[in-house]
């Protein structure tokens, strides 16, 4: 867009700078601004913004009822907003109908048409006034091979297996090369192996195809697995959008922490800027006060139980002497109930792989140390 | 294989980036192109023609609000109370008698292991295939005067009996088939609990049985008073002197001229009706909810006694209802019953006799086929309109309400408000009264609510997400509708039709009012030729409308069949897997 006007290396640099900067699509995609939508009394979308890069997969994760699905379908014009704006490409699609925002949408339930044949669904969206039936055919045959059912043309849906129907139905939305990709719970109704094929097949697409893609899940693990961010969702509201490692790792609130893996939650007083008293405890923490706990100086700690160090050197910080009440196994590990021996009648959990549970000394005398290491402890208000 | 991928022939710049696309709907502008044209019709043909009844019931012949005075003027007569005792009377008494007996026939349908469950289901269905009118012949040539029983009833059955008993005939497959899907539900859980706690076949009915079923049983009762307080074939034929609110709105309409009288009379059968819609609805919801979807089926199990009993009881009532129609075409057949039976086609000459002759029946042929063609149209594509697409919530409700009326309007109430809508000289589509059209567009309304109902039923078990899908593949609405949704629900549009055929061929109520001598129709013919005395002809018209509707069935279910599922091969193959 912008022609270079000396090939020198040294203005390459900046003309690429301002060509990111003047051209929203290089960098973002779909653009969700201050999306509100109500039902009656009830608020299913709450001044939701959202940017989406081009090429990236995002999930939206969330407990049902969060609006992530309603958020969805309002991208997709299925659902009109009560306010806000929707902008793709650069272009703003607020008030377009479906037919006109350009996205393929897969749902839980497929919507194949049972009466189409395989062929017949896939190029159900190819516009018959615009290209010629050779082209077609075509179309549809690199389709069904990139979904692998080469020579399923002539069959029914209904003979197909679910997991088989829904990459049908990927090649149906596919086929028409839409600018943006919409999934639905698209895996929700398959068994579990099918759907961890299925989870690796579409993110192998997405990435070929380059696809900005939208998937809306309440499967923690199936937004950990497929997506570049993930957006958690809650009562309306957008509370965390990072990447997987981040949400894990540093949830933004407490909603996130709980939602996404285990937590233990110890109350706190804050004692100093890095001293915090629980109970009889107290504990050295990382965390400087954050602006969102105000002028809190109590709250809860989140310690997820993998981070608690079960065989912890003599001189760690956070070193508590402790109480094994119950061992749940869990297959790849054990989940050890503790109850500190400071801390009476407050249960933590933490998960302790087999081979390092054979290694504890005193296991069977059910007594052990343990240390809270403090880069993994949060507090929240 | 990943360049073909990459670079797909559909650029995304040509389709959505250089064009500004509109934000112009065009499937919401034909969705509500659509709904405002069926909102039109049914506004027209149906909410305008109940108004009318309103009004010449509560107004004076100056358009001035009448008040009570029609009412008093009614009450009055010192005719109207034991009028409309005898009326409630006669109709819970058909219910009594109907409601138990159909009751016992669902149960062995459903509940037992009795043989050639088939078979009595399709007998028990016949009366619905016959006009109303046929029970009374039958019953005529049974204990009537020229009867075969004769001497059994002594003529008593001009009047309570022969008006129970028509009417039992009548309503017994509406009954059945309300009784039929309440036993059909059943939670194998709740039997296998009872047998396990000792409880004896009597104690399981009584608690088990009898508490799920009682909302259907309620239901029956409802619907068979109503149908027979609102009807007048059966009454027409063999009420005599035994004279009932239905007639009696008939004949002070078509015979008096006393269109007050007669809206005053159909506003009261309006009330049975309109409860029986309101309590239909209810029942429905706490029907569903008893069950829940973790139920298991129940299958019977062989119990030779209880079987060979509910044999005997499926046969006696088969027989029963066999009985009245073999007489009736029987009659038609022979020259003069009971005295001469030698066989004779006579009766069926007529061009003949009073009553209209064979135009009358062409005339109900054509009435049928226009009925159920533009039936089947409007009332799917209306109920997939309001099932897959959203407009305005005000016209999707009104919509859905004035699909529902029908039902709780009986079809004499409905023909009353069109010969005051339409006959109204100031009305410019007074031109429709007295033509075939009009009697088409009354019919399709009568058989609204039913046919609508059948076509939700089918419309929800399909994918909701299709609409959606298509509309993302920026494929038109209405091609989606044609290619996908019509076929996938190719049987209930199948069944729409052959209930719009078989109810327009052998219905009375409503067209009794709005024929002309040019339109008039064969089951009108049939009263008619009752009236003027000629039994026999009555009779042959009657089985000539019980013939085509059994042979439209039967064409539908064989012949269309075969066609469905070779137009279906996708429903089989699906099986196959």
């Amino acid at each position: 867009m912008l022609t270079p006007l000396s090939v020198t290396a040294p203005a390459s640099a900046p003309t690429a700078a301002i060509a990111e900067a003047l051209s929203p699509t290089s960098a973002t995609f779909l653009s969700i601004r201050n999306i509100s939508k109500r039902f009656g009394a009830f608020t299913a979308l709450d001044n939701v913004s959202l940017d989406v890069r081009q090429g990236e997969m995002v999930c939206l994760l969330g407990p049902s009822g969060c609006g992530k699905t309603t958020l969805l379908r309002t991208i997709a014009g299925l659902a009109k907003q009560d306010d806000g704006a929707i902008h793709a490409h650069g272009m703003d699609i607020s008030h377009l109908p479906p037919q006109s925002r350009d996205y393929g949408i897969l749902f839980q339930s497929y919507a194949l048409f049972p009466n189409l044949t395989v062929a017949q669904n896939v190029a159900y969206g190819l516009n018959a006034r615009r290209l010629s039936r050779t082209q077609m055919q075509q179309r549809v045959a690199e389709m069904l091979d990139m979904i692998g059912l080469s020579g399923s043309e002539k069959k029914y849906p209904g003979q197909l297996s679910g997991g088989q129907q829904q990459r049908v139905a990927l090649a149906r939305a596919l086929a028409p090369s839409p600018s943006l990709l919409l999934l639905d719970e698209p895996l929700s109704a398959l068994d579990a192996q099918v759907r961890e094929h299925l989870q690796l097949e579409i993110r192998r697409l997405q990435k070929q195809f380059n696809i900005t893609t939208l998937m809306v899940t309440h499967d923690q693990e199936e937004a950990m697995v497929m997506s570049d961010r993930i957006a958690i969702m809650q009562h309306g509201r957008i509370e965390q959008f990072d990447t997987p490692d981040r949400i894990y790792r540093h949830p933004a609130t407490p909603f996130v922490a709980d939602f996404i893996g285990q937590a233990n939650w110890l109350p706190f007083q804050r004692l100093s800027p890095h001293q915090v008293s629980v109970g009889a405890l107290t504990l050295t923490v990382d965390e400087a006060p954050r602006q969102h706990m105000g002028n809190n100086d109590h709250g809860r700690l989140f310690c997820r139980p993998e981070a608690v160090d079960v065989s912890p050197a003599a001189d760690a910080a956070n070193r508590f002497s402790a109480r094994v009440v119950d061992q749940i196994y869990l297959g790849d590990r054990y989940r050890m109930m503790l109850e500190l021996d400071e801390l009476p009648g407050q249960r933590l959990m933490a998960d302790v792989a087999n081979d390092v549970r054979a290694r504890l000394p005193d296991v069977a005398a059910q007594r052990m140390w343990i240390a809270l290491p403090q880069q993994s402890l949060h507090l929240f208000a | 294989m990943n360049t073909s991928v990459q670079a797909p022939p559909l650029a995304i710049t040509s389709t959505s980036v250089s064009k500004p696309a509109s934000t112009f709907n065009r499937d919401t502008a034909t969705a509500n192109a659509l709904k405002y044209f069926l909102l039109l019709l049914l506004v027209l043909a149906l909410a305008l023609p109940l108004v009318a009844v309103l009004g010449q019931a509560l107004l004076d012949r100056n358009g001035a609000w009448a008040g009570l005075a029609p009412w008093s003027k009614l009450i009055a007569n010192p005719n109207f109370f034991p009028m409309v005792a005898r009326s409630v009377g006669v109709s819970a008494a058909t219910a009594l008698l109907v409601v138990p007996l159909a009751y016992l026939f669902a149960y062995g349908l459903q509940r037992t292991l009795a043989p050639f469950k088939g078979l009595w289901r399709a007998i028990a269905l016949l009366p619905l295939l016959a006009p109303s009118l046929l029970p009374g012949i039958a019953l005529i040539y049974l204990f009537g005067n020229q009867g075969l029983f004769k001497e059994w009833m002594n003529g008593s059955i001009y009047g309570f009996w022969g008006i129970l008993l028509g009417e039992a005939f009548y309503t017994f497959p509406h009954a059945l088939m309300i009784l039929l899907s309440a036993l059909s539900l059943a939670d194998a859980r709740l039997y296998d609990a009872a047998s396990a706690m000792g409880a004896g076949s009597w104690r399981t009915f009584r608690t088990v049985t009898l508490p799920a079923t009682r909302y259907g049983i309620f239901g029956a009762f409802c619907l068979v008073f109503t149908l027979a307080i609102t009807d007048f074939g059966v009454p027409k034929i063999v009420g005599g002197a035994f004279s009932v609110l239905a007639v009696e709105a008939y004949k002070a309409v078509v015979g008096q001229q006393q269109f007050d009288r007669g809206a005053l009379i159909g506003l009261l059968l309006l009330i049975p009706a309109l409860l029986t819609f309101c309590i239909d609805g209810w029942l429905q919801k706490r029907q569903r909810a008893q069950m829940s979807s973790r139920a298991e089926v129940l299958t019977p199990r062989r119990q030779w006694r209880r079987d060979a009993l509910y044999t005997a009881i499926l046969l006696a009532i088969s027989a029963a209802l066999l009985l009245m129609i073999a007489v009736a075409v029987g009659a038609s057949l022979v020259k003069l019953w009971p005295y001469n039976l030698k066989l004779t086609l006579m009766h069926y000459d007529f061009d003949n006799m009073d009553g209209g002759g064979w135009l009358a029946y062409w005339n109900s042929l054509r009435l049928a086929v226009g009925t159920s063609i533009v039936g089947t149209i409007v009332i799917f594509t209306g109920a997939w309109l309001m099932e897959k697409t959203r407009s305005n919530r005000l016209l999707d409700n009104a919509l859905r309400f004035l699909s529902f009326l029908p039902m709780a309007v009986p079809g004499l109430v409905l023909g009353l408000g069109f010969v005051f809508f339409f006959n109204h000289p100031a009305n410019p589509l007074n031109f429709l009264y007295g033509s075939m059209a009009i009697l088409v567009l009354c019919s399709v309304m009568h058989f609204y609510t039913t046919a609508h109902l059948t076509a939700v039923t089918a419309l929800k078990q399909i994918d909701p997400e299709f609409e959606a899908a298509s509309a993302s593949l920026k494929v038109p609405l209405l091609r989606t509708y044609l290619r996908i949704t019509v076929p996938l629900c190719l049987p209930a549009v199948l069944e729409i039709f052959r209930y719009l055929f078989v109810s327009s061929m052998t219905t009375v109520s409503a067209v009794i009012f709005l024929y002309s001598p040019n339109t008039v129709l064969a089951a009108i013919a049939v009263l008619n030729m009752d009236d003027a005395g000629d039994v026999g002809p009555a009779a042959a018209m009657s089985t000539l409308i019980l013939l085509t509707s059994i042979a439209v069935s039967l064409l539908m279910h064989w012949g269309l069949g075969y066609w469905v599922r070779r137009a279906q091969a996708w429903r089989s193959a699906g099986k196959k897997h």
